[in-house]
């Protein structure tokens, strides 16, 4: 290997190891690489979705009282919080991009506060919800419908799909405060962002779950009530 | 390694800008027209919705409009993974009504 790479020319670099042949072909196999993991997560998710429509097929009634008394407000909210993270998120990577360090740690500081109010605003929700007793159990009820037990599985569905989408969100804060520490040490240049880069890719993923969750959970049987 | 190697195509500001503008206005329409009866009709509004977000989302911010070839292949694929995990799926527990088989 040491006389692998004494044969370049080059040194190596974090922009270019040595197995590749250009920068621009290691950012290409990053950018590929990570989403490959993403479609993985998408069948992850899609299963999850799957579930959601069978049952609402199965239960259309049952499906949209529970549907209904979700907190839009709550939700829409969120999701604006959420597009909102996207955006500081985007302005991070373009700030990478461009190598001006303050600026990706301004904007990565309000990615995070950002998705820290999702998650609090989530687990506003979730309190609720337990106050509500619509949290399937011995002491789940709820108003308006017959049939306890589709209901049940409908709020089966909601924190089983919330949970672990909030679980994503606290996964990416982590990786937001890593960057943060490695951004803040001067580790990334215009040359060499990828991580950056990438770390958005997953912030962005995450958002467009929850653009799908939203109506889904929350929204599309609201007129029937 | 010149620089002219280095560089890839840096978005300006606005263009980020209005896509998010135009992403929380989807995002009031579809809990707008959510309060609104257009019947089987609102799956359908709320799904258009959610997939030009997620249009918006995947070319604006996930770069998907200036990625190579074989990544957008690579997505598309994913893609078409999920649908037939949906249709499938759905073509079985849709039509199982439909034989009047006890048990179905």
């Amino acid at each position: 290997m040491k006389l692998a790479s004494q044969a370049h020319v080059h040194a190596e670099t974090l922009a270019r190891r040595e197995q590749f042949d250009t920068a621009e072909q290691q950012r290409d196999a990053s950018t590929l690489g990570m989403w490959v993991f993403l479609i993985t997560e998408i069948m992850f998710f899609g299963g999850m979705f799957l579930a959601y429509s069978v049952y609402r097929t199965f239960y259309p009634q049952v499906f949209a009282v529970a549907s209904s008394s979700m907190n839009a407000v709550i939700g829409a909210t969120n999701t604006g919080v959420l597009l909102c993270s996207s955006f500081t998120m985007v302005m991070a990577v373009r700030a990478a991009q461009l190598g001006q360090r303050k600026a990706i740690i301004t904007f990565l500081i309000l990615t995070l506060l950002l998705g820290l109010a999702f998650l609090g605003l989530k687990g506003y929700e979730w309190t609720l919800k337990f106050e509500e007793h619509h949290v399937p159990g011995p002491s789940f009820h709820l108003d308006g419908v017959d049939m306890q037990g589709p209901a049940q599985i409908f709020f089966s569905l909601y924190f089983a799909m919330t949970g672990l989408h909030a679980l994503h969100m606290v996964v990416g804060v982590g990786i937001l405060t890593w960057l943060l520490i490695a951004t803040y040490k001067g580790k990334f240049t215009a040359e060499y962002m990828t991580p950056v880069d990438i770390a958005g890719l997953y912030w962005h993923f995450v958002d467009i779950i929850w653009i799908f969750l939203f109506p889904l959970l929350y929204l599309i049987d609201r007129h029937l009530k | 390694m010149t620089m002219s190697q280095q560089v890839e195509h840096v978005d300006s500001v606005t263009t980020y800008a209005v896509v998010w503008i135009v992403l929380l206005i989807l995002t009031a329409a579809t809990t707008a027209v959510a309060y609104v009866d257009l019947g089987a009709f609102s799956v359908v509004a709320a799904l258009t919705i959610a997939v030009i977000k997620m249009l918006l989302v995947a070319l604006f911010f996930m770069h998907l409009r200036r990625s190579t070839h074989l990544t957008r292949l690579v997505v598309l694929g994913g893609l078409v993974w999920l649908m037939i995990l949906l249709m499938l799926s759905f073509a079985d527990f849709m039509t199982r009504g439909w034989t009047g088989v006890p048990g179905r």
